[in-house]
């Protein structure tokens, strides 16, 4: 006889707040100027981990204010505009929630593949709202860099997902 | 009566509508705080206060955080030096040797440089003070690439100070707070400094992409610069003083000049903040730099001047008296000027000529006399610079 792990109860504490300060520390952490072989340490959007996650295990009305402070964290953190990861981490929440009934039941590569398409669309925005601000188009090498260990990250994702995906069956 | 006993008690609204609702109320929000993150308004001014909050909090956590780190890197190079001081010596005593060269001939050259500057009569920019800082966080992504120094109102700095290393510059002072400073790097996607090649002196704008290594635009004229030429500051704009160090022009695959950075040389861990705000501190600071230096003007303009002065002093309706009076003053100075200057003589001809000596004629109106009258005086130097604006300017 095999037992199965219950799976978590919905508790906005369980699936909203611990991922949000998790991605908070683990963003801080990864400012210390640490430098090996002349390389720095990768910076991926850690918050687009729970703006996918949330967007796929139910609807819900904290989420996306969730994501505005975080993405507001995110600006003060790293020294940009106030709002622009705000808006680039709503942007891919909102496709991935109208996109939903599409993505219940799929298999982890398609999650995962889903999961770029929301990175590259948040990232999309982030370009858009830095060239009406600066008329500057950010370098492609540096975009794909980020946007690439940022969509490396989707395990983590995945695992939220998993987590908490069937603790309520009205949202399958 | 609660909304539950009213007729609406029946209806429930989908939760997906409710989500749908709540992503278009934080996206206006989220609109709001772009909007708003703008200098001189007071939603920026709200924004930049919370910013300087932030960056408060932040610097004690990064401090800690990156404490360990410093530790451990401190540790691997006193192993690295331990291992490798033989031939580091060899290297330095070789290093040594070759400086000593260049040490005779920089004292020669400021010998001479200030030879020239005294015979020129030049005035040259004063010394420039600077404190200490250590980064203790790092962003270096795309969109935002600045970093957070441990020291801040209390050491002087302001929004638009200069950063560097020991190799060249880093970028400036973004934001200041108590005990903390945000520096926007040279690479940052917002970034743009005046910069010059040393070898043709050709002007043009550092651009940050987000990449490791800004652009240079807006350049002109024909072939200006060329790999391997060396880029410094131009001081255009007063944003920086001319001269600092920024690195090496390239040419990337994709067409554009670029710049490895000097700074790149090495880690940026310690950097030294210049005191630096801009062109007008440079005039408070020297104030021979504020005096009228006008040449002496020739005699024959100095009685016109001064004829013309007396004739307004000794009309019925004068201007002012202490006008008039400050006039004849001025005509008589620069008349006695004019015979005991050394150059009189090769002067005479060319200071009459001349834009500094060019009189002015201005309308003085006064209440007395309804019809303004001509009265020529000495061409003033044109007004100070406005002090600079806290947040410094705009990039």
């Amino acid at each position: 006889m095999t037992f199965v792990p219950a799976k978590r109860p919905l508790e906005p504490q369980g699936w909203l707040g611990v991922p949000f300060v998790v991605v908070v520390a683990a963003s801080v952490l990864l400012t210390i100027p640490v430098r090996v072989f002349d390389v720095g340490l990768p910076e991926p959007v850690l918050p687009l981990i729970p703006a996918f996650a949330w967007a796929v295990i139910r609807p819900s009305v904290l989420a996306p204010f969730l994501l505005i402070l975080l993405g507001v964290f995110l600006d003060f953190l790293w020294g940009g505009p106030a709002g622009l990861w705000g808006l680039s981490l709503l942007a891919a929440y909102a496709a991935i929630l109208a996109a939903r009934p599409m993505l219940t039941g799929r298999g982890p590569l398609m999650l995962w593949l889903w999961y770029a398409v929301a990175c590259l669309l948040a990232f999309s925005v982030g370009v858009l709202l830095t060239w009406s601000r600066t008329s500057q188009i950010p370098n492609l090498l540096a975009l794909g860099w980020q946007a690439g260990i940022t969509i490396l990250l989707y395990p983590f994702a995945g695992r939220l997902i998993a987590r908490y995906e069937d603790a309520d069956v009205r949202f399958r | 009566m609660s909304l539950r006993d009213g007729p609406f008690q029946d209806i429930k609204v989908p939760l997906t509508w409710t989500a749908a609702v709540a992503v278009v109320v934080a996206a206006v929000v989220g609109l709001a705080l772009v909007l708003g993150d703008r200098r001189a308004t007071v939603q920026g001014q709200a924004i930049e206060t919370a910013r300087d909050a932030f960056d408060r909090v932040a610097r004690p956590v990064s401090g800690v955080l990156a404490t360990p780190v410093r530790w451990a890197g401190d540790g691997i190079d006193g192993v690295r030096q331990y291992f490798f001081a033989v031939s580091e010596n060899r290297r330095l005593h070789a290093e040594v040797a070759d400086l000593e060269h260049w040490r005779d001939e920089a004292v020669a050259l400021r010998h001479d440089n200030a030879r020239y500057e005294a015979l020129l009569g030049l005035k040259t920019d004063p010394p420039m003070s600077m404190v200490s800082a250590r980064i203790v966080a790092d962003a270096h992504g795309p969109f935002a690439q600045t970093r957070l120094a441990d020291v801040g109102v209390e050491a002087g700095v302001r929004p638009g100070n200069p950063v560097m290393t020991e190799h060249g510059l880093v970028g400036r002072v973004l934001g200041v707070a108590t005990g903390v400073s945000r520096v926007l790097l040279l690479t940052d996607v917002s970034s743009r400094v005046p910069v010059m090649d040393e070898r043709t002196d050709s002007r043009g704008i550092l651009t940050g992409d987000g990449s490791g290594s800004p652009t240079i635009e807006y350049l002109r004229g024909e072939d200006p610069i060329k790999t391997g030429d060396r880029i410094l500051t131009s001081g255009d704009g007063g944003l920086f003083p001319r001269g600092l160090p920024v690195g090496v022009v390239y040419q990337a695959v994709d067409g554009n000049w670029r710049v490895r950075l000097d700074s790149d040389d090495g880690p940026i861990d310690n950097v030294r903040i210049l005191l630096f705000h801009d062109a007008s501190q440079l005039l408070a600071r020297a104030p021979g730099l504020n005096q009228n230096n006008l040449p002496p003007l020739a005699p024959a303009d100095a009685a016109q001047v001064q004829a013309q002065a007396n004739a307004a002093a000794a009309s019925s309706a004068p201007p002012t008296a202490a006008q008039a009076a400050q006039l004849a003053q001025t005509a008589t100075a620069r008349a006695t000027a004019t015979a005991t200057h050394p150059a009189t003589a090769a002067a005479n001809t060319t200071a009459a000529t001349s834009s500094h000596a060019a009189p002015m004629t201005v309308h003085v109106e006064t209440p007395h006399a309804p019809r303004p009258r001509r009265v020529t005086v000495p061409e003033e130097p044109p007004p100070p610079p406005p002090p600079a604006d806290d947040n410094g300017p705009p990039v």
